[in-house]
């Protein structure tokens, strides 16, 4: 596989010595095993989106990840290049994608979003490490402009949902609307009410336990921020992700909604509630950090994360829309190439003369 | 009139130099017919598809099957218009100013054109908006001036005006028509799906004319890959006066067979 992440990795060791450009050291670092990481890592992700959206979310998975799949292999076969599916990579992106999903979301727009997703996002480039927009927000954003209906119907979280009654589709689903905390607290902020037939006695904030723990309105995969941030975690120890880019997001999102986030006074925001809801800590961990659409060096990976974490404060705050993870992360990925341009590290023994 | 005549006449034109379709047809002198001019428009060099011009009133009015019939039919009338006017006077017009005297010729016809649309066809006069006057600057009445029109008689420029007319319609009424369908579920208007989905409305917005575009584009290009040939500087109507040698150089470093 040509494209497969380090340097070197690709080399076909079938001579005995091989004569090659820098770098001589391969290291054991396959797409796969990369992939292979993240997809355990979203496990306490999946399992807490499905222990509080139910059975069906479990469903929304299997059909994304089905749908990623299948577009990948055949859109390979189509253009007559090598078959791709086994490195994980579709596996992940449909993974990343349901989480990125309402629960009560109709099963035929999910297949759409992961062709989409993986077809769009992906393949038309060339495939797994030529795309310059995460492939699943790609597909997310294709869903969010084609049904917003359907991608804004929240529905509330009910502790042990996995073992509960089964909806049987999109009727039984919506019959309960909820909103997301970002909704509430925009409402709030805004001083206006929620449209969709909410009283004021639902307009209270969730606790920080709920938010943190799980229990609240709104992807699969954003109910939760602890079992988010173990996959994360997960990924740092396993050194699949660098810490710069998590740690420059969260904390700019988190500085700005602070200094900005009160209703007319400087530094009255609450950045903790801003961090722990929506798909914050998703984005963070496991979408700014994929490796095709974000910078090189650490320098640049930091300034994607500011980035990031500045237009997430500034959609989240200042426009009607009250998410702005996925549009912030896509707008970096554009500016990517830029950023590796300008951040190209000193080569040993380089850089200007002393005077 | 002949074909022999009518080629002395072009030979007497602006540049001196064959028309497009005589190096395209293998460089027959007397094999171009008005028949094969309009074919040429129509499909072989059809101004979306094979030429890729006009693309911004393609992406821009294709939102529905009506709206690229309006925007086709209008750039067809002005084309062909502007077609012969300027392939009658094209001994009259000094060669160094030509760009701007094809421009006024065909923003005449496009007031005439927006006049009528205004007067007659109201809503969709609306509908298509700024992109009415743009006709001015569609490139691909202005390349049919200065590629066809300024070195043909007035009847072959008559026909490929109508074949690149009826081509640019045609393919914005396909492209129209399937993001009218995937993005609203009809086609001119017509429920044709019965809103057995609820439609994607990606397909109406911006990014739905670019996937509308390039997919309908990938489609044909797969279909007609094999009838299609690489003839590299020879079907250059443009005569760019490049050498052999650097010619095969820009070949080699563009890996496309020589076409500039």
């Amino acid at each position: 596989m040509p494209d497969s992440g380090p340097a070197g990795t690709g080399m076909a060791f079938d001579e005995k010595y091989t004569v090659t450009a820098s770098p001589h050291i391969a290291s054991d670092i396959t797409t796969g095993r990369v992939m292979r990481d993240v997809l355990i890592a979203l496990i306490p992700a999946v399992l807490a989106g499905a222990w509080f959206f139910g059975a069906r979310t479990l469903l929304v998975c299997a059909v994304t990840v089905a749908a990623c799949v299948a577009a990948e292999f055949f859109s390979r076969k189509i253009m007559r290049r090598e078959n791709t599916t086994g490195d994980l990579s579709a596996a992940v992106t449909g993974l990343l994608l349901a989480l990125n999903l309402p629960p009560s979301i109709e099963l035929w727009m999910a297949v759409v979003g992961g062709a989409a997703a993986i077809v769009i996002g992906k393949q038309i480039f060339g495939g797994i490490g030529q795309n310059f927009m995460n492939p699943a927000l790609v597909g997310r954003v294709v869903m969010l402009t084609s049904w917003g209906a359907s991608m804004t119907r929240w529905s509330p979280a009910v502790s042990g949902a996995l073992f509960g009654a089964m909806p049987t589709g999109g009727g039984a689903v919506d019959a309960v609307s909820a909103a997301t905390p970002l909704a509430l607290a925009k409402a709030l902020f805004t001083g206006g009410g929620l449209t969709e037939g909410l009283s004021q006695a639902t307009l209270a904030l969730p606790s920080y336990s709920a938010l943190f723990l799980g229990g609240v309105a709104g992807c699969i995969g954003e109910t939760s921020a602890l079992a988010v941030l173990l996959g994360g975690l997960y990924l740092l120890c396993r050194r699949v992700i660098t810490w710069h880019i998590p740690a420059a997001f969260l904390g700019s999102a988190a500085l700005l909604t602070w200094a900005f986030g009160g209703r007319g006074t400087l530094f009255g925001g609450d950045p903790l509630y801003q961090i722990l809801s929506g798909g914050l800590f998703l984005g963070a961990f496991f979408m700014a950090t994929d490796y095709s659409t974000s910078p090189m060096t650490k320098k640049g990976k930091l300034i994607m994360g500011l980035g990031c974490g500045v237009l997430t404060a500034v959609i989240r705050l200042f426009t009607t829309s009250p998410e702005g993870v996925s549009y912030s992360i896509l707008i970096m990925n554009v500016v990517v190439p830029l950023i590796d341009r300008y951040t190209i590290p000193t080569v040993f023994g380089g850089g200007k003369p002393h005077e | 009139m002949s074909d022999n005549a009518e080629n002395k006449a072009a030979g007497g034109g602006a540049s001196g130099s064959a028309g497009a379709l005589d190096a395209a047809n293998a460089g027959g002198s007397a094999g171009a017919n008005l028949l094969t001019v309009f074919r040429n428009g129509l499909l072989d060099e059809n101004p979306t598809f094979r030429l890729i011009l006009g693309t911004c009133p393609t992406l821009a009015v294709t939102t529905s099957a009506v709206n690229g019939v309006g925007m086709g039919l209008s750039a067809m009338a002005v084309l062909i218009c502007s077609n012969i006017v300027i392939s009658l006077i094209r001994n009259l017009i000094p060669d160094t100013v030509r760009i701007p005297a094809f421009i006024t010729v065909i923003a005449g016809f496009v007031t005439i054109v927006d006049l009528l649309l205004h007067a007659f066809v109201p809503s969709l006069y609306s509908a298509l908006g700024i992109f009415i006057p743009l006709i001015v600057v569609n490139c691909i009445i202005l390349a049919r001036a200065e590629m066809f029109a300024c070195k043909n008689s007035v009847a072959r420029s008559a026909a490929d005006g109508l074949g690149m007319g009826v081509g640019f319609t045609a393919a914005l009424i396909l492209i129209g028509s399937l993001r009218e369908f995937l993005g609203n579920g009809t086609i001119f208007g017509i429920d044709l799906t019965q809103r057995l989905f609820s439609p994607a409305a990606l397909m109406l917005l911006p990014p739905g004319g670019f996937l509308a575009y390039g997919a309908v584009l990938a489609v044909i290009n797969k279909v007609t890959r094999n009838k299609t040939a690489v003839v590299g500087c020879d079907a250059c109507p443009l005569r760019c006066g490049m050498k052999d040698g650097e010619r095969a150089g820009l070949a080699d470093a563009r890996g496309n067979g020589g076409a500039v």
